[in-house]
């Protein structure tokens, strides 16, 4: 039988990489944009472990929001992937520091 | 049922009138989009009536309420995104640069707000919080034909994406070790007492850097002076008022409505918060050339400012906090509405030199930056000092007395970048002599933007007052 704790560790471990990932890539906003994926989908899995060992169904619930909110989301982010790569031929995070100061 | 709808008609209201904007504009023909904005402007008069005749009451199985606190906020951001609007038209039309989105996409932001205002358990607050920032990721983007704007529009949707996955992490972690989403039942599952304390403080954490990270405060407000700087004026006006008093809205109902029980413990993180914020941003505000990024870094010492009334933890201080945000939204939208006013087509006056010699070009408009700089810097008898006099008092009041002596320390290093716009504008020579031209309207609400600011300072109390009856009880 898993326990609660198991899948907390886990989903804490998904979060963890997801922050690395999203501090370390210096190379591909896309991988940046799997990232905030990863990161969201690992809170799913903290709550959807919380509802079920709670035997509560609003975390349940929650995921739900999440997925459609998640959705729209990374729609929005590839939309501005598109406008930003017209404008600058790359999408190397490096090259995105027009701005300093 | 029927009355839940009722309790939440406003929101609803607006929702419908944003819905049919949209549609009117994807009917409309018309380069300026003139019946686009005067539908924008009508819905949010209209919703602005009906907030201020709103009831107070619980609706949605006690995830939404309505409270004085909600419909002060809401009349304020319907109040001030109607300014916003006017600016922003009178710069789009001379950018020649008008696309109806924009107002839509605002509406769709104000309803964002309004629901953070008025949500009463963490999944309609993260649902308002999405719905605000997934339209402001937009509107930064939208002026493709801007230099800067993808960059900064990128630069935003990332941190914003991790502010909201901390904060989801924050919220699961709560919603895991009490079992409840409703943020009064969140409140009494902790003073319960049966629950670890380190592990709530753990939850609580990630839910501070998410807020953190949205308000912009240091150390979490990498994303902000690129985003002022790289997006339109237009958008940044917008982003750096009414979603203030949203982030406020959002601190008040996590901290104060779900978390209470915890504040000894919130009140310290903020306090690290409050300190890095109005060190950093008043410091590197100082090092600024451009207007844009210099009021970046501003709103991030006043973020720390605002977080003293909340580490106050009274009901005073917390109206405090309310008065703070409140009046430096006003005073940000006059900031960045004469950025606006300078400018012209192809020219953005966002470089602090663009200000040398205003006094001789437009001795009138001189002197309203200068009562807005006065304000923002806290002199006398401005609105300004009123909002620091208030949080500083009530901080005093708690007990805080090392911490007040710091906030007035970073605020006297502060005033010197307001002053030099002063210094600016009254000392230097003008390096143009364009006259500063725009249209009647603009140049009236600027004024009185401008003179409210002085006004108000000059009899705070009707502001003060309803701020404390907002948060009274």
């Amino acid at each position: 039988m898993i326990t609660l704790p198991e899948v907390l560790s886990l989903s804490a471990l998904i979060f963890c990489i997801s922050i690395a990932g999203i501090f370390l890539n210096r190379k591909n906003i896309i991988i940046l944009l799997m990232c905030i994926e990863l990161m969201l989908l690992s809170v799913n899995m903290n709550f959807i472990a919380f509802s079920h060992f709670l035997g509560d169904i609003h975390g349940q619930v929650f995921v739900f929001f999440i997925l459609t909110v998640a959705a729209a989301e990374s729609a929005i982010g590839l939309a501005i992937l598109i406008v930003l790569f017209r404008k600058k031929k790359t999408i190397n995070v490096d090259d995105l520091s027009s701005m300093k100061g | 049922m029927n009355t839940d709808l009722m309790i939440a008609l406003p929101e609803i209201t607006l929702f419908a009138l944003a819905s049919l904007v949209l549609i009117v504009d994807a009917f409309s023909k018309d380069p300026l989009h003139v019946w686009t904005y005067r539908l924008t402007q009508l819905s949010l008069l209209l919703t602005f009536a009906l907030v201020i005749t709103s009831t107070p009451d619980i609706a949605f199985n006690s995830s939404f309420i309505s409270d004085a606190m909600s419909s002060t906020l809401k009349a304020f951001i319907c109040g001030i995104t109607f300014v916003v609007f006017l600016y922003s038209y009178e710069y789009l039309k001379e950018n020649k640069s008008i696309k109806g989105e924009y107002f839509v996409l605002g509406l769709f932001a104000v309803l964002g707000m309004m629901i953070m205002a008025s949500a009463y358990s963490l999944l309609s607050l993260y649902l308002g919080l999405e719905l605000l920032s997934l339209s402001l990721y937009t509107m930064v983007a939208m002026q493709r034909n801007f230099d800067s704007a993808s960059e900064a529009a990128m630069k935003y949707f990332i941190l914003g994406a991790l502010a909201s996955g901390m904060l989801l992490y924050g919220i699961s972690m709560i919603y895991g070790l009490t079992g409840q989403l409703q943020l009064h039942d969140i409140a009494v599952a902790i003073k319960s007492g049966s629950i670890n304390h380190s592990y709530l403080v753990f939850g609580m954490i990630f839910l501070i850097i998410g807020m953190a990270f949205k308000l912009g405060a240091a150390p979490f407000h990498m994303w902000l002076p690129d985003v002022y700087q790289g997006a339109p004026t237009s958008v940044t006006l917008f982003i750096s008022t009414a979603p203030k008093l949203a982030a406020f809205a959002m601190m008040m109902r996590i901290l104060v409505d779900g978390l209470l029980p915890l504040m000894a413990d919130w009140q310290s993180i903020l306090m690290i918060l409050a300190v890095l914020s109005m060190a950093v941003g008043n410091v590197i505000a100082i090092a600024q050339t451009n207007i844009k990024r210099m009021l970046a870094y501003s709103t991030i010492a006043h973020v720390g400012f605002l977080f003293l009334g909340l580490i106050a933890g009274t009901a005073t201080g917390f109206s405090g906090s309310m008065f703070y945000i409140i009046s430096y939204a006003l005073m940000t939208m006059g900031c960045f509405g004469m950025v606006i006013l300078l400018g012209r087509n192809d020219f953005e006056a966002e470089m602090l030199g663009d200000f040398k010699g205003l006094s001789e070009r437009s001795p009138w408009f001189a002197f309203i930056m200068l009562c807005l700089m006065f304000s923002m810097a806290g002199v006398p008898p401005f609105l300004g000092f009123w909002s620091k006099w208030f949080v500083l008092k009530e901080l005093v009041a708690s007990g805080f007395v090392e911490l007040a002596a710091v906030a007035v320390f970073f605020s006297i290093i502060g005033a010197f970048y307001y002053l030099r716009i002063i210094k600016l504008m009254y000392f230097d020579k003008a390096t143009t002599m364009t006259a500063v031209k725009s249209s009647k309207q603009m140049r009236m609400v600027l004024s009185v933007n401008g003179l409210l600011i002085l006004f108000l300072g000059l009899a705070p109390n009707a502001l003060m007052a309803l701020c404390l009856s907002a948060l009274a009880g």
